[in-house]
Order: C-alpha cells, then sequence, then structure tokens
C-alpha cells in the first residue's frame, strides 16, 4: 500500500498539557480521511506538526515521503491548508485573497481556475466584497478556494464545518467529495460525529489519543452490545430511571429517543426494560432495536477509555 | 402588551441594516420556564435578532418586550433582568474560578453574601468545589461550560439566553450540559438557546426556524416533523433552510 501520510509514534506537550500521545497513523494517497473528536482533543496540533508549523516533541511523518522537519519547505509547497481560525484578508476583497494566495505559489488564478472552479464559482458574484463583508459558509469557500489554488496534493482542512449551519455543511461535504475525485487526499478534522460517516476512514481523537481508526461502517458493526432506542411520555426522567436498571448501561439522551445499550446480551433485555419501565411509571413507552451510529461508538469508546 | 405567562413577547419586529433587511417582521412568543430552541442557517438573523432582545440593538420597528421590558425604552434594565452565556463562555481566564463569580455578581449588583451563597450553591452542586482557587484557563473546557452557565444564571434572571452553548463540546459533556439546563428550567429559569446540533433540538419544548431573516416555521419539534412530513428535526431543518 501506498502512503501519503505516515505518522509514526508522534508526542507533542505544551507545559504538562499533552496534545498528542504517541500517535501512530497511515492514510493512503486519495483517501478522505477524518480526525473526529472534540475541542482539546489534538486535532488542530497534528494538523500543525503534518503542515510543518509545528515541530513533534518526539516521533516523525511524512507526507508524500517527505519529512515534516527536514523537508518543511518541500511541504508547505505541496500542502494546502485551511486553518480553523478564518485566516484571510478581511480588508482585500475575494479576487484580491485569491490573487495573493496564488502569487505566493508563483502562479494565478487565471492559470488555475479549472482546480478552483466548482468552489470558486459560488463567490465568484461577489468577487469584489471584502472578504470581511462574508457570510460564514462564503468565508470558507474562499478560504477553500484560496488553500486550493497551488494545485496542493494533499489538502488539510481543520474544522471546516464548525458553527456552520446543517445545510451549508451539507454543500462542503458534496465540494469535498467532488475534490477526492480529482485524487487529492483529504484531512479533514471535525467534532460533528455525523460527518463520521461521510469519510472513507476516520480516527477518533480525545485527550491527545486516537481511541479508535477505521472505515466508520466497520466502527459501528464493532459495537459492543444491542442497542435500543427508547421513547416515553416522560422523557426529561427517562436517562434517571434507566441508570436505575442494573442491566441497562451507556444510557444517553439522542434527539427524541435514550440510547440504551444490553452489553451483556441478556435475552430478555426489552421485555425487562418494558416492565421497568411501566413500574417507573411511563407510558407511551417505545423501544426499538437501532443501529448504532458514529457517536454511540464514541460515546463506548470515552467511556472504556475513563473506566480504565 | 403585558402578559404574565410569557417570559419574551415579539411583535413584528423589524431590523434593517441599510436596504438590508436582517429581521422581517418576527413574531413569536416565549412562555415563562420554556426551552426555546432558535434555529436558522448562517445569515438567517438570529444574531442580529438575540442582539435585539439582549438590549444590545435597537429594532427598526416593531416591538419586543423582554422580563416586562421594552428593549428599545429600557435596554438596561433588560440587561439586568436576563442572563447570556456566549459561545465562548466569556469567563476571564485569568481570574479564578471565585474571581469570576465575584465579578459578574458584583455587576449584576449582588450584595456580597449573595455572592458568597450563590458562589458556594454553584460549587457545590456542580462538585467542583476543587477548582474554586483556579484560574479558569486551567480547567478543562466541559467544566469551564457549566461554570459560564451557572454565572449566567447567579443573579435569577427571567431568562436565559444561550448562544451555541455547545460547540466543540465532547459527546458525553454536551449531554450533561442539557442534564443542566433541564434541571434549571425544572426550577422555573426560561431558556432560550441557539445550536446547529440537530438533535438538540429535540431536547426543547419549542423551537422556531429563522430563514432570510423571517421565521419560517415554529412549534415543537413533534408538530413540526409531522407539519414537514420529515422523521427528524435535521430533515425539517433542511427542508426549510434551503
Amino acid at each position: 500500500m501506498s502512503v501519503s501520510v505516515n505518522i509514526e509514534e508522534v508526542s507533542k506537550s505544551f507545559g504538562e498539557v499533552v496534545a498528542l500521545n504517541t500517535i501512530t497513523l497511515r492514510i493512503s494517497p486519495g483517501e478522505l480521511f477524518g480526525f473526529i473528536g472534540p475541542d482539546g482533543s489534538g486535532k488542530t496540533t497534528l494538523f500543525r506538526i503534518l503542515t510543518s508549523l509545528l515541530l513533534p516533541d518526539s516521533g516523525r511523518a511524512t507526507v508524500d515521503g517527505l519529512d515534516v522537519v527536514k523537508d518543511y519547505k518541500k511541504i508547505r509547497r505541496m500542502t494546502g491548508y485551511m486553518p480553523g481560525r478564518f485566516s484571510l484578508y478581511g480588508d482585500l476583497s475575494v479576487e484580491e485573497n485569491m490573487e495573493f494566495y496564488a502569487s505566493i505559489f508563483h502562479t494565478s488564478l487565471k492559470e488555475n481556475y479549472d482546480l478552483v472552479k466548482d468552489i470558486y464559482s459560488h463567490i465568484e458574484p461577489f468577487k469584489k466584497r471584502k472578504a470581511s463583508a462574508l457570510s460564514g459558509g462564503m468565508k470558507q469557500k474562499l478560504a477553500l478556494s484560496c488553500a486550493l489554488i497551488h494545485k496542493p496534493k494533499i489538502l488539510l482542512l481543520d474544522e471546516p464545518t464548525t458553527g456552520v449551519d446543517a445545510v451549508s455543511r451539507k454543500e462542503f461535504w458534496e465540494l469535498l467529495k467532488k475534490m477526492q475525485q480529482n485524487g487529492i487526499t483529504i484531512l479533514v478534522s471535525t467534532p460533528y460525529m455525523d460527518e463520521a460517516s461521510l469519510c472513507d476512514r476516520v480516527a477518533l481523537m480525545q485527550n491527545g489519543n486516537l481511541l479508535a481508526t477505521n472505515k466508520p461502517e466497520q466502527l459501528i458493526s464493532e459495537y459492543k452490545g444491542r442497542l435500543y432506542e427508547v421513547q416515553t411520555n416522560k422523557m426529561n426522567q427517562l436517562v434517571d430511571d434507566l441508570w436505575k436498571m442494573k442491566t441497562a448501561e451507556m444510557i444517553f439522551r439522542f434527539g427524541e429517543f435514550v440510547h440504551v445499550t444490553d452489553v451483556a446480551g441478556s435475552g430478555n433485555f426489552e421485555n425487562n426494560l418494558e416492565e421497568f419501565l411501566i413500574n417507573a411509571g411511563h407510558n407511551n413507552i417505545v423501544i426499538r432495536a437501532a443501529r448504532p451510529v458514529i457517536e454511540d461508538s464514541f460515546l463506548a469508546l470515552m467511556d472504556k477509555e475513563q473506566n480504565r | 402588551m403585558s402578559d404574565s405567562n410569557h417570559i419574551i413577547i415579539v411583535k413584528d419586529l423589524v431590523k434593517k441594516f441599510g436596504r438590508f433587511t436582517a429581521n422581517d417582521r418576527l413574531n413569536f412568543t416565549v412562555e415563562k420556564g420554556e426551552i426555546f430552541g432558535f434555529l436558522g442557517a448562517n445569515g438567517a438573523g438570529k444574531t442580529t435578532a438575540l442582539k435585539i432582545l439582549s438590549g444590545l440593538s435597537k429594532p427598526t420597528a416593531g416591538k419586543a418586550i423582554v422580563a416586562g421590558f421594552d428593549v428599545a425604552r429600557y435596554p438596561n434594565r433588560v440587561k439586568k433582568n436576563i442572563g447570556y452565556m456566549s459561545q465562548r463562555f466569556s469567563m476571564y481566564d485569568d481570574m479564578t474560578v471565585k474571581e469570576n463569580f465575584r465579578f459578574y455578581g458584583g455587576i449584576y449588583g449582588l450584595s456580597r453574601k449573595e455572592i458568597k451563597d450563590k458562589t458556594r450553591y454553584y460549587l457545590e452542586k456542580l462538585n467542583m468545589q476543587e477548582f474554586e482557587q483556579m484560574l479558569v484557563r486551567q480547567i478543562p473546557l466541559g467544566w469551564k461550560q457549566k461554570l459560564a452557565f451557572s454565572v449566567a444564571n447567579m443573579h435569577n434572571p427571567g431568562v436565559v439566553f444561550l448562544d451555541e452553548p455547545t460547540g466543540g463540546v465532547d459527546p458525553i459533556t454536551r449531554r450533561q450540559f442539557w442534564e443542566l439546563i433541564y434541571d434549571s428550567t425544572a426550577g422555573g429559569t426560561t431558556v432560550f438557546v441557539t445550536t446547529h446540533y440537530m438533535d438538540e433540538a429535540e431536547y426543547c419544548e419549542r423551537v422556531a426556524i429563522m430563514s432570510e431573516g423571517k421565521i419560517e416555521a415554529i412549534g415543537s419539534p413533534e408538530e413540526l416533523k409531522k407539519k414537514y412530513g420529515a422523521p427528524s428535526m435535521n430533515e425539517v431543518f433542511i427542508k426549510i433552510a434551503r
């Protein structure tokens, strides 16, 4: 298997805070790879190391065969990086930002227009507008266009959808899928668990550790125990009540349902659960076996980590 | 328009910036003790409305009464009677937990004794006594968030505004935070919350969805799902906002 990004036992601390704890990971060319985890899980630190903006304390990493420490100049030429914080020039227009970024890489918008066309065409009608006056979704498209203008082999997008509404997020992922078809390797981080299913593979991160790395469907099939979604007329006390049932584990609110897992596989779980809820004074009880989602997997892995 | 059951009354509210209409005749009410979700795409006008309701911005036309006061005429009284928690929690990183309580308590005109009692009450309730003397910057994000919520509540406001309170926190902390919201509404607080997590829309008693400056839909999650023939709030949202 050829490797696009190779991370070997990379660690990084800031004072007493361990941002990355011996991370080892390989990403193949052309993969759309997701780093899923909350703030402070180490996603940004890892991206900054891979783009040569930060030195690892130990371990080594290569991007397309280039060492992130020794070959930093070459790495900067072939990676496109979209940082988490909007970092374009607010007092330059859309078009000026594009030209500026293109000129840094000795190219021009005209020369590489085809590369960015799909995305840039969305904001082109506003090309005279100052970047600071764009809406959140448009800023994002501009930042992505700027990250793409020099034809990078690898694109690193740090939380491109944070704080972006559900509709714009969906659109953004459609764009990523399209870009992937042009053979570009994409690393993307996100705190939204539901976006994991849109990646080829994901790494689930928490407190500088990799909880798991796998295909999303594989992670879901590895979920331990049988998951049920439960709904009653007293949703506000359902979680508290379920904690009192001894065989029920992994009790979490999930939108209009509460998810609960029969980890032991006690056979009669569904009936026992219903009886328990009736005795606890619940009505209109709905209990259904359900397929876990990535957030269930993440919660289970967090739980395991905390009880270790 | 005095109405004892409603903590927020919005009538034909309009806000224009030049020729751009950010809020286009909004009409809604929020009941006392309710958890009210305020959703919408980026740029739909949520922040503009939130700023008006919290007394930071004047409406161009129409009326909004919050906690009994007209936001245009008595913005300072509105500010005194609401709590506000922003995305970035607005706690002072270089002050201790205790100092933050003292600072915000002071701003809201609480007495020394009240501040002391409230500080003790919240730290005990959240099981955070060990953090009392720590700088806010040193405590984990999830705790910081719970703290920010408590600080926003310490003067017993009629309504507390939460602007994307759960952005970026882990899924366990996110759920614990909602337990905290339920806890406080059980005690009579009204919660007005914006979020991009659509599962959280399901946790609200009623939600309003904004699109292009207008309120396109309002009702309980159940009603909206039925009305739009959608299995989840996520799909309701996509149908309305797209």
